[in-house]
């Protein structure tokens, strides 16, 4: 069989760049520009010069801050029961997540944008986390450490509430205690997720646009 | 411990003593070398004043329990500490579960002073068991939120729960057998 | 403030090299705010009490604790504590569950000390049933115990270190702990809650590195306090900041029901390993540091000699460690071993029996104490001659000391409440269980 090879010009190479980066990330064409045709023949010159021109300062620029935000989260310092023990582990020498850039433990939630559940949430205290997770700024994210608060773990009885149930985790780190290692785990897939996928509103991310609660106050 | 005489000859001052009666003991029991004294539940703070002139000064632990289903189905059960002799003894008292009140120890009177370490673990057994305990400074729930109804350590309390879920399309699968929520209560005595 | 008067001997104009406006900063006197100042102190009906709420999420790490404190200035009045925040429902879940399966639940009351709570639940299982324990897992039992008491004390010392500042104690003391937490997934394989202590003995026999790592562990420890110990026993700041801060006397935390390191910071020399020994504490020589004025020096000072004594136990152990079983042999309570079971058939039916059902305890009721590393901790079990327990109660010593932090923080301020509620160490989870 005779194999035929093509020259491409500089300008193919870099459409056909552009759409296959595009494909692997999910597929879905949409962004704040017009979707152009997959070779890039709806547009005409200039719009479209401008079209590539501003998808890939856009996409390199994007990449880079969620690049960034992955490795800078600061954690709230929020610690409910035992796993709080091995989340001070994580922090301490032997698995050290002040290697990922994580040290900076922010004492007020205005200020973090992880919050890591490590514990049981009992149901006196789940209104007062959901408190907390709102006073968080967005983008935020959650990791519930544990089986009490991923699942009921092993006390499923009439005091614990599972975390789901009132607010949205993105990472659940089973264990009980989970060991450092394994929260390190949960840490860097989350990481991944903030690399590969910034969706930035937890409502976006959540399916959940459109359940915000108005209440009038004065 | 006070061995099984030194507790009869315990019980017989208590019954001496005025205030009190002969019917204030309703048992004594010496079991794995611990005693316990079972009262009337109005005699508590003569008995527990008692105990104190003879040694007991330390107030380790005031617990409840439900004797469900037997009657009368509440306890409150006092553990004493000597600690001169590494003496303990335990006071009993059982309430009805229509007139759960006692009178509390926590605070002093005119005759004897109080046992503040009583406070918080007499909101416990209020919180848990329902006991109310007269004369305490501030009984309120402590463990649970402050408008939770119900007491949950009564046996006959459901203890709730979520089910568990398996698979995401459980309900599917399993129809009628999916499971529920844990809504049964914990009966006593039955196997597994 | 308004009258500018020039201090006797200079005059305003014949002063050289002074500029106008630092002549006029030196003659002001604040007499007048001084007199107010006073006033404020002595009067108290004028005084406004603040309620301010330290929440259940706040920096210093010792759990969900909630404060409402009244203030007035800076001076704390009353501190209402309001806990709940971790309630679990650990005892009605212990009475859904057969005898064997509470100890994992009983361990996560106090999530510090979880081999003191399996010991405590565990020890009055026993003596209801009225098994014995055999020599080698009582002194298995000790070294672990020890262990774990050095470790709570490390974990105490870490996040009361930080909450007074000196940041850097957290990662020394939690460098010591990943070695404990080593020698305990050796010894069961999990580094917490590790359901090491069963009833009648402990899980398994310790394999064979064991006493070996344990001995460098042992060599090496005080070592390591003592460079803790220089790091802050004479430290100004924390002198200053520990030393005769709220202090509190023997016969008010008596009557408040506050038992270990708390007391014997007063100067009651009450230790429950001394005064009514268990699982053979009595065969080890060790002291018990007591202090002498009961303020919050004494109770950091009680604890760190109780880590030296620890490693003293933890030694003597090891050295007389005796050959043996390391469970009861009596098959009604304890598993059989493993290869027991293809060869004897009444094994099989005793596995099958404790496996399925469970060993049934014989009716009645029993509170068994034990010295935990912050006070008495008691377990009552109560049983009704089935194969689960009726009622689990842990009598839990930081639930009782918490009472006695309203008496020593009154008449404080904010920053010594914070330091005393450090020193008091409550463990949140054995408070709420």
């Amino acid at each position: 069989m005779e194999i035929k090879r093509e020259r491409i010009d500089g300008e193919q190479l870099r459409i056909r760049r552009l759409n296959s980066g595009q494909l692997l990330r999910g597929g879905d064409l949409q962004g704040p520009s017009q979707p152009a045709h997959l070779d890039g023949t709806d547009l005409d010159d200039d719009e479209f010069e401008r079209y590539v021109q501003e998808r890939v300062l856009t996409t390199t620029l994007d990449k880079a801050v969620a690049w960034a935000r992955s490795n800078s989260f600061f954690p709230a310092t929020f610690g409910l029961a035992c796993c709080a023990m091995e989340q001070i582990t994580t922090v301490a020498a032997r698995v050290d997540i002040a290697r990922f850039g994580f040290e900076a433990f922010r004492a007020s939630p205005r200020q973090a944008d992880l919050l890591v559940l490590s514990g049981r949430v009992s149901i006196k205290m789940a209104p007062v986390v959901r408190r907390i997770y709102d006073q968080m700024l967005e983008p935020k994210w959650a990791i519930s450490m544990g089986a009490c608060c991923s699942s009921m773990g092993i006390f499923n009885n009439y005091a614990l509430v599972p975390s789901d149930k009132f607010m949205p985790i993105d990472v659940h780190v089973p264990g009980c205690p989970p060991r450092p290692e394994a929260l390190m785990h949960g840490i860097i897939k989350l990481q991944k997720m903030v690399q590969n996928d910034p969706v930035m509103g937890w409502r976006e991310r959540y399916d959940a646009v459109g359940t915000e609660e108005i209440t009038s106050s004065a | 411990m006070p061995d099984a005489t030194g507790l009869e000859l315990l019980a017989q001052e208590i019954r001496a003593a005025e205030g009190a009666g002969d019917d204030v003991i309703l048992e004594t029991l010496h079991f794995r070398d611990r005693a316990t004294l079972t009262i009337q539940p109005r005699a508590i703070r003569l008995v527990l004043a008692l105990l104190r002139t003879r040694g007991y000064t330390f107030l380790a632990s005031l617990h409840g329990v439900d004797y469900y289903p037997e009657e009368p189905r509440l306890g409150v059960i006092y553990e004493l500490l000597d600690m001169t002799r590494v003496d303990r003894i335990s006071v009993k008292l059982r309430l009805p579960l229509e007139q759960p009140e006692v009178d509390s120890v926590t605070p002093a009177d005119e005759h004897a002073p109080g046992w503040p370490t009583a406070n918080h673990q007499e909101r416990e057994v209020y919180d848990m068991f329902g006991v109310v305990f007269n004369g305490h400074p501030d009984l309120r729930r402590i463990l649970m939120p402050e408008d939770y109804e119900g007491h949950p350590q009564r046996r006959d309390f459901p203890i709730g729960g979520e089910p568990v879920i398996f698979t995401y399309n459980e309900s599917e699968l399993l129809g009628a057998r999916a499971p529920r929520p844990r809504a049964q209560a914990t009966k006593p005595g039955v196997q597994p | 403030m308004s009258t500018v008067e020039h201090p006797p001997g200079t005059s305003a104009e014949h002063t050289p090299g002074v500029s106008e406006y630092r002549r006029r900063e030196q003659s002001i006197t604040l007499s007048a705010v001084g007199e107010q100042l006073d006033q404020a102190h002595t009067d108290d009906s004028h005084a406004e009490l603040l309620t301010l709420n330290f929440g259940p999420h706040h920096p210093a790490t010792h759990g969900v604790l909630r404060l409402l404190v009244n203030l007035q200035g800076e001076v704390v009045r009353d501190i209402k504590p309001i806990i709940g925040y971790v309630h679990t429902g650990i005892e009605k879940t212990a009475e859904d569950k057969s005898y064997w399966k509470v100890i994992p639940v009983v361990e996560r009351i106090d999530y510090l000390a979880y081999y003191f709570n399996s010991m405590a639940y565990v020890g009055a299982v026993e003596t209801l049933i009225g098994v014995e324990v055999p020599k080698r897992a009582q002194y298995l039992r000790v070294i672990h115990m020890e262990l774990n008491r050095i470790m709570s004390h490390l974990v105490w010392l870490g996040t009361s270190a930080l909450d007074l500042g000196a940041i850097s104690m957290l990662w020394y003391c939690f460098r010591e702990r990943e070695r404990i937490c080593d020698l305990f997934e050796m010894s069961s394989g999990q580094r917490m809650h590790t359901r090491y202590f069963q009833v009648g003995g402990v899980m398994e026999d310790i394999p064979v590195g064991f006493a070996a790592k344990l001995r460098t562990f042992v060599d090496e420890m005080p070592g390591r306090a003592d460079q803790y110990k220089a790091l802050l026993h004479r430290n100004e700041i924390v002198l200053q900041r520990l030393r005769n801060v709220c202090p509190l006397d023997t016969d008010t935390l008596l009557s408040l029901g506050v038992t270990g390191p708390l007391l014997r910071a007063s100067g009651k020399p009450w230790d429950l390993r001394k005064a009514a020994p268990y699982s053979s504490y009595d065969d080890f020589d060790f002291k018990i540091p007591v202090g002498t004025v009961g303020d919050n020096y004494d109770r950091y000072a009680v604890r760190m000699a109780e880590i030296y004594e620890s490693v003293k136990i933890i030694g003597q152990a090891l050295d007389g460690l005796p050959e043996g079983p390391y469970i009861t042999t009596d098959r009604k309570v304890a598993l059989p071993p493993r290869h027991e079971l293809a060869t004897s058939m009444e094994a099989l039916i005793h596995h099958f029996k404790l496996v399925t059902e469970g060993f049934r305890v014989p009716p009645g009721e029993i509170y068994f104490p034990i010295e935990g590393p912050r006070g008495e901790l008691g377990c009552f079990v109560r049983s009704d001659g089935s194969s689960k327990p009726a009622r689990v109660h842990m009598r839990d010593p930081s639930f009782v000391n918490l009472q006695a932090f309203s008496h020593m923080a009154e008449g404080s301020y904010i920053a010594d409440m914070i330091a005393t509620l450090a020193m008091l160490d409550p463990v949140l989870g054995g408070i709420d269980r």
